[in-house]
């Protein structure tokens, strides 16, 4: 659809802000207060959030080390968090005499920032069964119900994932400390290289729903059609390694690795500044695994049991949406007490050698099996001949590897034979 | 060469399965249609709700016998710390035998640990070559002023009540086990 037609069928606002049928008619003031209710309820919702999942990590990973966790402030120590932000608040703001103050002061908001925008394009409920397509009535107006829902949808994701890269990346630059900047230099060769398999294992998500808004792929998921299993499971598990590399949280956790980095890219942060390093971290995990749960688990999407008033509109589809999001918060913490960390060169291996290219060939796969259905061709000699081709790919990368390997264990010990030559003066 | 797993990731979702149950085992340790109670599941003993009763061996704190010092001052130059203060005076107790002499002796008049600077090495305890110096496992003698750290002779003394009897060598060993004297 060329923009001036999309303009002509959806009016001029929502074709910038997305298929949202608050705004493709006259916006008025209540359109603004419904928008601005919404952005209340998604900061206020998500920042209640993060201080409830930093809670809930940290009990749950102490009953996973058979210990009680935080039982001290508040009833089973709920408001531990809130305790911490404030001894944080009120710590001595420092910044290092080598710093470059304004890159300096700036990281913790390009980290923190676009953990909160990412949740804009979430949608949280509404009812996708019934033909309903998601949407609600508020004031006599339809909508979503998430904050806003733009034609780049998936790429906003994309985007606000890079940009959170920077905050690492000048937070260690900007502290004129070597630990720090050995920390960001990892962030940044890490996150940049799991973004690559990221955004190809969900290519195969855009392939099958043929759109990139989030609305979109929820109400193509309808109906238990899920992506999990119409893309074939191993998208899904590509995208949560890479999530968990992308989130740096263990087994990925190089950039703060203690042993190593003393704190990694926030060694020289204090106070505040820290708390919204933290802060965006554990807000990271919430986002990213509401993202998996509107790509491969349908979102909101569940039985209603034909229910169209508020109880089958928000609260059905919001429980249905956390239960599948509490899942794998629960799977991101028992990743972190289960898993040792990986070593630098694992990390990249994984990365380039395995997830990259098996994300890549899925993709193609999937390609061909939805040519193939499109063209009526016969789709087992289409998957048949898929694999082989990958296949024989595989086997070529496979090849490459073991025989450049080859050629540098062969130099590597020619140089080790002209060395014991040279120091026993020529004589065998 | 690291050993390659018969199924890829068949060790990663093992290890999931192991944290999985021990946190079930933490959250329920009544069995799972017991309400939760991490707090019994859980190994952490909650200290000064509940007390932990401390090994017999373990180093809380250093008692005095004060019959048995001779305040020969060993102890006090081993300390790595300078952490003992030790003043006598002689004096003459009556004999051993009738008849006998009466003996010269040290009689303390000052023995005090300060455990503010203690490191709990130990060394005096092992140094002292009169059976006057021994461990307590007993920890709870922690002071709001710093200064109330000094422990003086006669409180070194109550610590005495404190301090478990040796315990038995192994089978087959020949050395006598110590007696404390009480």
């Amino acid at each position: 659809m060329s923009v001036a037609r999309l303009v002509d069928s959806v009016g001029p606002l929502a074709a910038a802000v997305g298929g949202d049928p608050l705004l493709s008619g006259e916006v008025d003031l209540t359109v603004v207060l419904i928008v601005l209710l919404k952005v209340l309820v998604i900061f206020v919702g998500i920042l209640v959030g993060v201080i409830l999942m930093v809670w809930f990590e940290r009990k749950l990973i102490s009953d996973m080390q058979n210990r009680i966790g935080p039982n001290r402030a508040g009833p089973f120590g709920l408001l531990q968090t809130v305790a911490d932000g404030m001894k944080l608040i009120f710590k001595e703001d420092l910044i290092p005499e080598k710093s470059d103050r304004f890159v300096f002061a700036l990281a913790p908001f390009l980290s923190l920032v676009p953990a909160f925008l990412t949740f804009a394009i979430v949608p949280l409920a509404g009812n996708f069964n019934d033909d309903l397509g998601g949407t609600v009535e508020i004031l006599g107006h339809k909508t979503f119900m998430q904050l806003a829902d733009p034609q780049v949808g998936i790429l906003w994701f994309l985007v606000m994932s890079s940009i959170a890269i920077y905050g690492v990346m000048l937070a260690g630059w900007a502290s004129g400390s070597k630990y720090p900047l050995l920390g960001s230099v990892r962030a940044t060769a890490q996150m940049i290289s799991y973004e690559a398999a990221l955004g190809l294992s969900l290519a195969t998500v855009l392939l099958l729903s043929g759109t990139l808004s989030t609305n979109g792929i929820v109400r193509a998921q309808s109906g238990w059609e899920w992506n999990i299993w119409m893309t074939g499971i191993v998208p899904f598990v590509i995208f949560v390694i890479a999530a968990t590399a992308e989130l740096n949280r263990p087994p990925f956790d190089l950039v703060e690795a203690e042993q190593e980095l003393v704190g990694g890219f926030q060694t020289e942060y204090s106070s505040f500044r820290f708390a919204m390093f933290y802060l965006a971290e554990f807000l990271n995990t919430v986002t990213m695994s509401a993202i998996i749960v509107t790509l491969f688990f349908g979102g909101p999407a569940g039985p209603t049991f034909g229910l169209t008033n508020w109880v089958g509109v928000y609260v059905l589809p919001f429980v249905w949406f956390f239960a599948k999001m509490f899942v794998f918060l629960c799977m991101f913490v028992a990743f972190r007490a289960t898993l040792p960390r990986f070593r630098y060169d694992q990390v990249m291996d994984l990365g380039w050698k395995v997830l990259i290219p098996l994300a890549l060939a899925w993709f193609l796969v999937l390609a061909g099996v939805r040519v193939a259905a499109d063209q009526g061709w016969n789709a087992l000699a289409v998957i048949g001949a898929g694999c082989a081709g990958i296949m024989a790919g595989g086997g070529l990368l496979l090849l490459a590897l073991k025989s450049s390997q080859a050629k540098r264990l062969a130099a590597d010990s020619a140089a080790a034979e002209r060395s014991a030559l040279k120091q026993t003066g020529g004589v065998r | 060469m690291p050993q390659k797993p018969d199924i890829p990731g068949k060790g990663i979702v093992k290890g999931l399965g192991i944290t999985m149950k021990t946190a079930l085992e933490t959250m329920f340790p009544d069995g799972p249609l017991k309400p939760p109670s991490p707090s019994k599941g859980a190994a952490t003993v909650q200290y000064p709700h509940e007390k932990e009763e401390p090994v017999t061996r373990a180093r809380g704190v250093i008692a005095l016998k004060i019959e048995n010092c001779t305040a020969c001052m060993l102890c006090a130059r081993e300390c790595p710390d300078w952490c003992i203060y030790i003043e006598a005076h002689k004096t003459l107790a009556p004999p051993r035998r009738e008849g006998g002499k009466p003996r010269s002796v040290n009689e303390l008049d000052r023995f005090d640990f300060d455990y503010s600077l203690c490191m709990y090495c130990g060394i005096c305890v092992e140094v002292c070559p009169f059976e006057a110096l021994f461990w307590s496992p007993e920890y709870e003698y922690s002071e709001t002023r710093i200064g109330d750290l000094l422990h003086d002779k006669s409180r070194l003394d109550q610590w005495m009540d404190t301090v478990p009897d040796f315990e038995q060598y192994e089978a087959g060993s020949e050395m006598k086990v110590k007696k404390v004297p009480r």
